[in-house]
């Protein structure tokens, strides 16, 4: 018996309010809301009719219904009609909005018996629909066409709108302190189209209002975010197996100029560094905010200013360009894309200086918010994955090149990487920090942390004599630390 | 034959006539109700007098013109000699449409005809009203069809990018205007009507004076005076018009800017017809409007179309049930900025910031230093009180004798056409042949894209007067969607909508929406106006094919309940049988 009530295929209302009483009732509550919550379908009002625009709901949600009465009406290739109800009831839920399309035959709204089914029915509704929420149309229809996205990347939106990256709040004077929104009758419009909320928009119309062009960008933005991979350390992002996705205007950038770099000859030279003496040095320089980072970008950058040739580029394959600033750029990792804001003048600046503007730099990039000359004017790359534990790897050497399409694309750094970046000779790969046994001068075997560095050169410009010794310079200076707080 | 002529050239003004008056009507009565009472909006309001006046309602004929006979020919040649003990038969104070319609039919009824104007001949709509409004609509109806690229697609078109050269759109306007009044002005001059320039002041019964005030002025004494000063943007307190930033259609005609985003203060037919050019010319456009609903005064149904057409696309959005207190222009670096309070609770609701005001809150009649107190005469709100004959009415609601308003002035029914129209009717009355205008058979038209038009009741007045007088109304309706003319032109959204009486066939009213709806509703007007049923009207053939088979349609899905004249039935069968053999052998129809 209670198997029986199980099964899903209990069809009608009576049999199951008769079980009901039973005392030993188990029925599951969903069968019985199936029973009695009706779907009011959009019906075909002409023989060439395949979808119909809701034009305006004459009843509201809740109102009751009786059979015959008209409901909704409906405007088809032909002509605007009247929907009736064929039961009695409560409009319990309204799935497609007036204005909305929905295929003929899909659900637009839910019927409840009786009062008490609305919530339940509510709750029937928003399981429906959620999954059809950008389209409006329901999903109850197999057969109902999804309505085109607006843009392409954009199917996911709905459910991500709200973590969407756009912030900053909007700075007209009128809106009491970002209290109103002031945009445009247009950019009002296209917000709802594109599903952009507009208190996170930055108008950059007069007076500060938002126009069309900033709510297009801004979701531009949304979908750029939606394709980015999840954060590093969070969960990995959930893959359709077997399919294939397209890449985003960034990883296409990215595609472009890992190949395009295949047109300039690297060659690679490794070292192992005693970071002992650095770490000793970090320990007791920490409490006053210096950083790991910032650190090694000062060896390094010190070291440059003895390799200048290390520091130079080749722009156009006949000369060499020696670069006046020692520009550090940093690779970071954030939201599984990558950023390489730069510590500008790092053999000058002081290490406490360097760390706080590598903090700041840091901040800035997490929010978004860096300026194009805080991360495309390196002159140096620094590449650390020691935190993951690797030991060694190399990197490849960003050809520098300005690709244009992506210039578009204002609202997203991201895209900047790899292809606006300065020309650079020489990119540094650094490995973790790892006790390791060795066999020192003197016959004896001890530990030491060391740590593998991994440079990749130009070598139009850079030649390997030239790397080895950048690379002893670098070694003494980090084993040696001293003059890193001079 | 020379009626003839005359009959072209008083006719050219109703047609350059089109909405513009009238569109104050709706949205200024409706705007601000706070100011006016309910029942001085224009449209109800004159046709609950049309409702009053004409008694034979349907066949209450309108225009009924003499045949013309010799000696109304002879009478063409010239200015005709005055009554005796008079410097002229007629005066008319106001040369815009309705005095030049007056006044060239009075010529026509060999009345010696003078016209006193303080301004340019020609009036509000020649000047700053539907004629030059017309010129910038023809080009936003161009900019509107260029931009569209999936309509131009679909005909196998390719445009690059379209644009447009404000000035010269400008100029388009103004020289339009420029030509429009020197016809009017030749017009007069051609038939000898004295053209009197100053402002005219009536001194006392059959007399006027005119020229600069206090300067030189002239005493001449009439037989007969029409007023017909016309109207005035409307600007209720509180909103500071700078002519820049705040800004009425006077001024919006001269297209001197094209803003980014204009507020517009009244959503009805100037409204319209301006948030048309606006967005067309790449403008936002945010309605302001004091009833619940946009677009006051169309049909309802007629309205929620052309709002889903005219309104939802485009880059427009509405603030409803919300009047706008205080309107204040841009300065010192500041917005325009507009304080909206609710409309019922009269709680602050809103400030818009915005780059422009256009204030189309309707139209407010032009009667001060008329001098109606020499005649005893009181203004109602500014508007001059006459009867369904369009005479004065002095403030003991005697008859002023002799005297007249015609137009806006009057208020009865803010169109040019109509101003005209009542000019004719009283030039009838003074030339000795009684005539009462039926208002309910002039049309109204907006004209946006596509357009609206419209003559005689709106639905829910018609079930009100089905109401009060009993009897049944029947509502047919016909798409656009269906008329192969439409849909060569790829616009086949719009809807004719045709309320009549099944009993006897009688038509109330017609609405259209939809392509070149301004000229088609002429053919529903005049049945009105000469009392057609739709019994008769049915059989009445239209070329295939044209737009004018949506009307043709209309009225033959008219479900009549009146005696079929069979007669008729069977030529009507014969001449389709031969029509559709015919039809066989041509390639092309």
């Amino acid at each position: 018996m209670a198997q029986l009530l199980n099964s899903s295929f209990t069809p009608t209302t009576s049999s199951l309010r008769r079980l009901h009483h039973s005392p030993t009732q188990t029925t599951p509550k969903s069968t019985r809301i199936q029973a009695k919550i009706r779907e009011i379908f959009m019906p075909a009002l002409s023989s060439t009719m395949t979808e119909g625009k809701i034009v305006s709901w004459i009843k509201s949600e809740g109102d009751k219904l009786s059979k015959g009465e008209s409901v909704v009406v409906v405007e088809s290739d032909k002509a605007d009609m009247d929907v009736e109800t064929f039961y009695d009831g409560y409009l319990a839920a309204i799935m497609v909005e007036e204005g909305g399309v929905a295929a003929v035959g899909s659900a637009i709204a839910l019927l409840a018996e009786t009062p008490d089914e609305i919530a339940q029915a509510v709750s029937k509704a928003k399981d429906q629909s959620s999954p059809a929420a950008p389209s409006q149309s329901s999903s109850a229809a197999p057969s109902s066409p999804p309505v085109e996205p607006k843009i392409p990347d954009l199917v996911p939106v709905a459910s991500v709108t709200k973590t969407a990256p756009v912030q900053v709040s909007s700075t007209h004077p009128a809106s009491d302190g970002g209290k109103r929104v002031v945009a445009s009758p247009y950019a009002k419009k296209l917000a709802k189209e594109l599903n952009v909320d507009l208190s996170g928009v930055v108008g950059s119309g007069p007076m500060g209002r938002i126009v069309a062009k900033d709510v297009e960008a801004a979701a531009v933005a949304i979908a750029v975010a939606v394709a980015e991979p999840s954060k590093p350390g969070s969960a990995p992002p959930v893959v359709e197996l077997g399919s294939v996705v397209p890449f985003t205007t960034m990883q296409g950038a990215v595609s472009r100029n890992m190949v395009e770099s295949l047109g300039v000859p690297t060659f690679r030279v490794g070292y192992s560094i005693t970071t002992d003496a650095l770490d000793a040095l970090y320990k007791k320089i920490k409490p006053k905010g210096v950083t790991m980072t910032a650190l090694l970008a000062k060896a390094t950058a010190l070291a440059l200013a003895k390799h200048p040739v290390i520091n130079s580029s080749c722009r156009d394959g006949k000369s060499f360009t020696y670069n006046s600033n020692i520009n550090v750029a940093v690779a970071v990792a954030i939201d599984g894309g990558l950023i390489t804001p730069v510590l500008q003048n790092a053999d000058k600046v002081d290490i406490y200086s360097l760390s706080r503007k590598w903090k700041e730099l840091v901040d800035k990039a997490r929010a978004k918010q860096l300026q194009p000359q805080e991360y495309n004017t390196g002159t140096f790359t620094l590449s650390n994955l020691g935190m993951f534990g690797v030991d060694r790897f190399d990197a490849i050497l960003p050809p520098g090149t300005v690709s244009s399409n992506t210039q578009s694309c204002k609202m997203n750094i991201f895209l900047y990487q790899f292809v606006t970046m300065f020309v650079q000779g020489a990119i540094m790969a650094v490995g973790a920090s790892e006790p390791t046994v060795v066999a020192t001068k003197d016959g004896r075997i001890g530990m030491k942390t060391q740590m593998q560095v991994n440079v990749t050169a130009d070598h139009r410009v850079i030649y390997g004599a030239d790397l080895a010794q950048f690379l002893q310079t670098l070694a003494q200076i980090i084993e040696d630390p001293k003059d890193l707080t001079f | 034959m020379h009626s003839a002529i005359s009959l072209t050239l008083s006719s050219a003004s109703p047609i350059t006539g089109g909405s513009y008056a009238g569109e104050a009507s709706s949205s200024s009565g409706v705007f601000f109700r706070s100011n006016f009472a309910p029942r001085q909006l224009r449209f109800c309001g004159l046709r609950r007098e049309a409702f009053s006046g004409c008694k034979s309602s349907g066949k209450a004929v309108l225009f009924k013109r003499l045949s013309a006979n010799s000696k109304i020919s002879a009478s063409l040649s010239g200015n005709g000699t005055p009554s005796k003990g008079f410097d002229y038969d007629l005066v008319i104070i106001g040369a815009g449409v309705g005095g030049h319609g007056a006044a060239l039919h009075a010529v026509e009824k060999g009345l010696k005809t003078a016209i006193i104007e303080g301004d340019v001949v020609g009036g509000t709509c020649v000047n700053r009203g539907c004629v030059p409004s017309k010129a910038l609509l023809a080009v936003s109806g161009r900019m509107r069809e260029l931009q569209n690229e999936h309509h131009m697609k679909s005909f196998g078109l390719q445009v690059a990018a379209a644009g447009y050269d404000r000035q010269g759109v400008a100029d388009h306007a103004e020289n339009l205007a420029t030509k429009i009044r020197n016809n009017l002005t030749n017009s007069l001059k051609s038939l000898g009507v004295d053209i009197l320039t100053g402002v005219g002041t009536v001194v006392g019964p059959q007399k006027v004076k005119y020229g600069k005030v206090g300067d030189s002025e002239t005493v001449i004494t009439a037989k007969d005076i029409i007023i017909a000063t016309g109207s005035v943007p409307f600007v209720p307190k509180g909103i500071e018009v700078d002519g820049k930033t705040v800004i009425t259609s006077d001024h919006a005609l001269k297209l001197e800017t094209v803003p980014e985003w204009i507020v517009i203060v009244g959503s009805g037919y100037i409204g319209l017809e301006f948030s048309d050019v606006y967005t067309a010319l790449g403008s936002e456009v945010t309605f302001v409007e004091a009833l619940d609903q946009l677009m006051p005064g169309f049909d309802p149904e007629i309205g929620k179309l052309a709002q889903r057409v005219l309104i939802n696309p485009r880059k427009i959005d509405y603030h409803t049930g919300v009047f706008a207190t205080k309107i204040t222009p841009a300065r010192d670096g500041k917005p325009v900025t507009i304080e909206l309070i609710d409309a019922k609770t009269k709680e602050p609701k809103d400030t818009l910031e915005v780059d422009a005001a256009l204030i189309a809150t309707g139209r407010a009649p032009y009667t001060q230093g008329l001098g109606l107190e020499n005649v005893n005469v009181e203004t109602q709100r500014g508007f001059i009180p006459v009867d369904e004959r369009m005479r004065v009415i002095d403030s003991k609601g005697e008859l002023v004798p002799h005297l007249y308003c015609i137009g806006d002035a009057n208020g009865k029914m803010m169109l040019a056409h109509a101003a005209s129209a009542q000019g004719i009717s009283v030039v009838e009355q003074v030339s000795g042949k009684d005539h009462v205008l039926n208002h309910l058979s002039i049309p109204a038209a907006c004209f946006t894209h596509p357009e609206i038009s419209m003559v005689g009741l709106t639905e829910p007045q018609a079930r009100e007067k089905a109401e009060k007088e009993g009897f049944e109304i029947g509502i047919a309706k016909t798409s656009f969607k269906a008329n192969t003319k439409a849909l060569a032109e790829n616009e086949g959204e719009g809807i004719a909508k045709l309320i009549y009486r099944p009993d006897n066939g009688e038509i109330l009213g017609v609405h259209i929406f939809g392509m070149h709806a301004a000229d088609l509703i002429h053919e529903a007007s005049n049945a009105i106006a000469l009392g057609t049923r739709i019994q008769d009207i049915k059989y009445a053939v239209h070329a295939h094919p044209t737009l004018s088979e949506v009307i043709d349609e209309l009225f033959k899905s008219a479900k009549t309940s009146c005696i079929v004249d069979y007669r008729l039935w069977i030529i009507l069968y014969a001449a389709e049988r031969h029509y559709s053999g015919a039809q066989a052998k041509l390639p092309l129809k």
